[in-house]
C-alpha cells in the first residue's frame, strides 16, 4: 500500500506491506536506525518515537496507519548536523546512558514530556519514563538528565526543537 | 516477532467497518492496537484482514447525557485520563485510568478497544463492572445495548455478537456526596494488576451509606462486583471493621485465578486488602478527607 507521511519535516511517499510496522518501516525503508527494536511487542519500550508530537510504541502500530501524519524519530530533535538538543547534551553530561539502546527512545520521551510541561518534579520524570526498560545505568543518571534539560530549556532562549 | 500477512482496510464509517467485518470472518477490528499487535507480532493471532477504525470521527468523543456520561469506543485512554468531563461525573474511572499500561501505551489504547480485549486485569473492564456501565454496538443495521455484567463472559471473551462492533460505552453519574476508591498490587508501576479493586459510595446527610458498588479484578475471569459486601454496607456507617468484615464475606466462598504470578491464597488475601481500602479510600474522599497512603 502506498503511504505518504511528514517524517522528521519532511513528506515522504512510501510502499508498504500492510504487516511492516512503523517501526521496520522507519529502519528499514528509511534508514532511521535510531528507533531501535527491542522486544518488538511493546514491552520494553526501545522503539518510540513521537507520533503527531506524541511519544507511542512504533512497534506497537503498522505503517499504513500512519498515513498523512507526521513522525519524528531521534534523528528529527538535533537543531542542526553535527549539534545536540539540550536534552541530549543533558544525557551526555550527566552520563545518563550506557550501551545506549535505550537512549533514542529515554530521549524522545523527555522530549514529550517537556513540551508539555517544562518543570516536571521527580515523580514526574520517573512516571514518564516508566514505560522504557534500562538495563544498565539504574535510570538515576537517566533521572538526572531530564531535570538538568528542563532547568536549561525553562531559560529564556527556548531552542527551536523544545518548541513543539 | 513479525506479522503474518493481512489485508488492511481504513474505515470511513461505522456502517463500512460493520460491512467490512461482515464479508469477513476472520478480519478483525483495530482500535489503538496496544495488544492486538503484539499478538499479531507472536502469531498468537492471525487475522486475515485489518479493520482500522481510528479515522472514523463518530466513534471519538466524550459527552455528558441525561444521568449517564458516555464515551465513544475509540477515545484514547489519554483522552479519557485528562478530560474535565470524566474526572468531575466518573471520578473512579478518572482514578483508574493512569493504572493502564504506559503513557505511550494510553497514547493510542483506546478505551473501547480495552473493553472488547476483556483482559481479566484491565482496569477499564473492571470500572465498567463497578459502575453498572452499558455498552453499545452496532450488528449489521441495528444498534443494541448491553449491560457491563453480561459483556465479559470469560477471559478475553465477551458477549459481542460476530461481526458486531462496539460503538459506546455509557457510566451512569451518581449524584450527591459521592467519592471513589482505586487500588492495585503488581510487579512494576504500570504493569498488568495481580489484583486491583475499585470503590464508589455515596454519603447521605445523616453521614450514612446511601449508595455502594464495589468490585475487584484479576481475581477470576472476569472483574467480580462484591454484590453480597455492598448489600451489607448500604445503610451503615462505613467504619473501619464493618468494611473489612463485608469484603472477607463477599470474597470467602470466590475461587482466585493462580499463575506464576500470584497463587490463589495471595490473590485472595489482597483482594480483600485492596477492596477494603478501595471503600475507605472512596469513604473519606466522599467526606471531603484525604485519603491515606498506603
Amino acid at each position: 500500500m502506498r503511504i505518504e507521511l511528514e517524517i522528521n519535516g519532511s513528506v515522504r511517499a512510501l510502499e508498504v506491506e500492510p504487516r511492516t510496522t512503523l517501526l521496520d518501516c522507519l529502519r528499514d525503508q528509511l534508514q532511521l536506525t535510531g528507533a531501535h527494536a527491542g522486544c518488538e511487542h511493546g514491552v520494553c519500550g526501545a522503539c518510540t518515537v513521537l507520533f503527531d508530537s506524541v511519544a507511542v510504541r512504533s512497534c506497537l502500530m503498522f505503517a499504513v496507519q500512519a498515513q498523512g501524519s507526521s513522525v519524528t524519530t531521534i534523528e528529527g530533535v538535533t537543531p542542526g548536523p553535527g549539534e545536540l538538543s539540550p536534552i541530549q547534551d543533558a544525557f551526555c553530561e550527566t552520563h545518563g546512558m550506557q550501551c545506549g539502546y535505550c537512549t533514542p527512545a529515554m530521549i524522545l520521551v523527555a522530549h514529550a514530556l517537556l513540551s508539555d510541561n517544562p518543570a516536571p518534579t521527580r515523580e514526574e520524570i520517573v512516571e514518564a519514563i516508566s514505560g522504557n526498560l534500562c538495563r544498565c545505568t539504574g535510570y538515576a543518571q537517566i533521572v538526572e538528565a531530564i531535570a538538568l534539560a528542563a532547568e536549561r530549556m525553562r531559560g529564556a532562549n527556548r531552542p527551536k526543537d523544545a518548541r513543539k | 516477532m513479525k506479522a503474518a500477512p493481512f489485508e488492511y482496510s481504513r474505515a470511513a464509517s461505522i456502517e463500512e467497518a460493520c460491512a467490512l467485518l461482515s464479508a469477513d470472518e476472520n478480519a478483525r477490528v483495530i482500535a489503538g492496537g496496544q495488544t492486538l499487535v503484539a499478538m499479531m507480532a507472536m502469531r498468537l493471532a492471525r487475522p486475515t484482514r485489518l479493520i482500522d477504525i481510528n479515522r472514523i470521527a463518530a466513534l471519538s468523543y466524550i459527552r455528558a447525557e441525561a444521568d449517564t456520561i458516555a464515551i465513544g469506543a475509540t477515545t484514547r485512554q489519554c483522552v479519557v485520563e485528562r478530560d474535565a468531563l470524566v474526572a468531575k461525573k466518573a471520578p473512579l474511572l478518572a482514578r483508574a485510568i493512569p493504572w493502564i499500561g504506559h503513557a505511550a501505551t494510553r497514547a493510542r489504547g483506546t478505551i473501547g478497544g480495552s473493553l472488547a480485549n476483556a483482559d481479566p486485569a484491565a482496569e477499564c473492564a473492571l470500572i465498567a463492572i463497578a459502575l453498572d456501565a452499558r455498552l453499545s454496538y452496532r450488528a449489521g443495521f441495528k444498534d443494541a445495548e448491553i449491560a457491563a455484567r453480561d459483556f465479559f463472559v470469560g477471559p478475553m471473551v465477551t458477549a459481542l455478537p460476530a461481526g458486531a462492533l462496539l460503538t459506546a460505552v455509557r457510566f451512569p453519574v451518581w449524584s450527591g456526596k459521592i467519592g471513589g476508591g482505586f487500588h492495585e498490587v503488581n510487579a512494576r508501576r504500570s504493569d498488568f494488576a495481580f489484583v486491583s479493586a475499585a470503590a464508589q459510595v455515596e454519603i447521605g446527610g445523616d453521614g450514612a451509606c446511601k449508595r455502594i458498588a464495589i468490585a475487584v479484578g484479576a481475581v477470576g475471569d472476569f472483574p467480580l462486583r462484591l454484590t453480597s459486601a455492598e448489600a451489607a454496607l448500604k445503610g451503615g456507617k462505613l467504619d473501619d471493621v464493618a468494611i473489612k468484615n463485608a469484603v472477607t464475606q463477599a470474597l470467602a466462598d470466590i475461587e482466585a485465578l493462580a499463575d506464576l504470578h500470584a497463587s490463589a491464597e495471595y490473590r485472595k488475601r489482597v483482594a480483600i486488602t485492596l477492596a477494603a481500602r478501595a471503600v475507605t479510600d472512596a469513604r473519606d474522599h466522599a467526606l471531603g478527607k484525604t485519603p491515606h497512603a498506603h
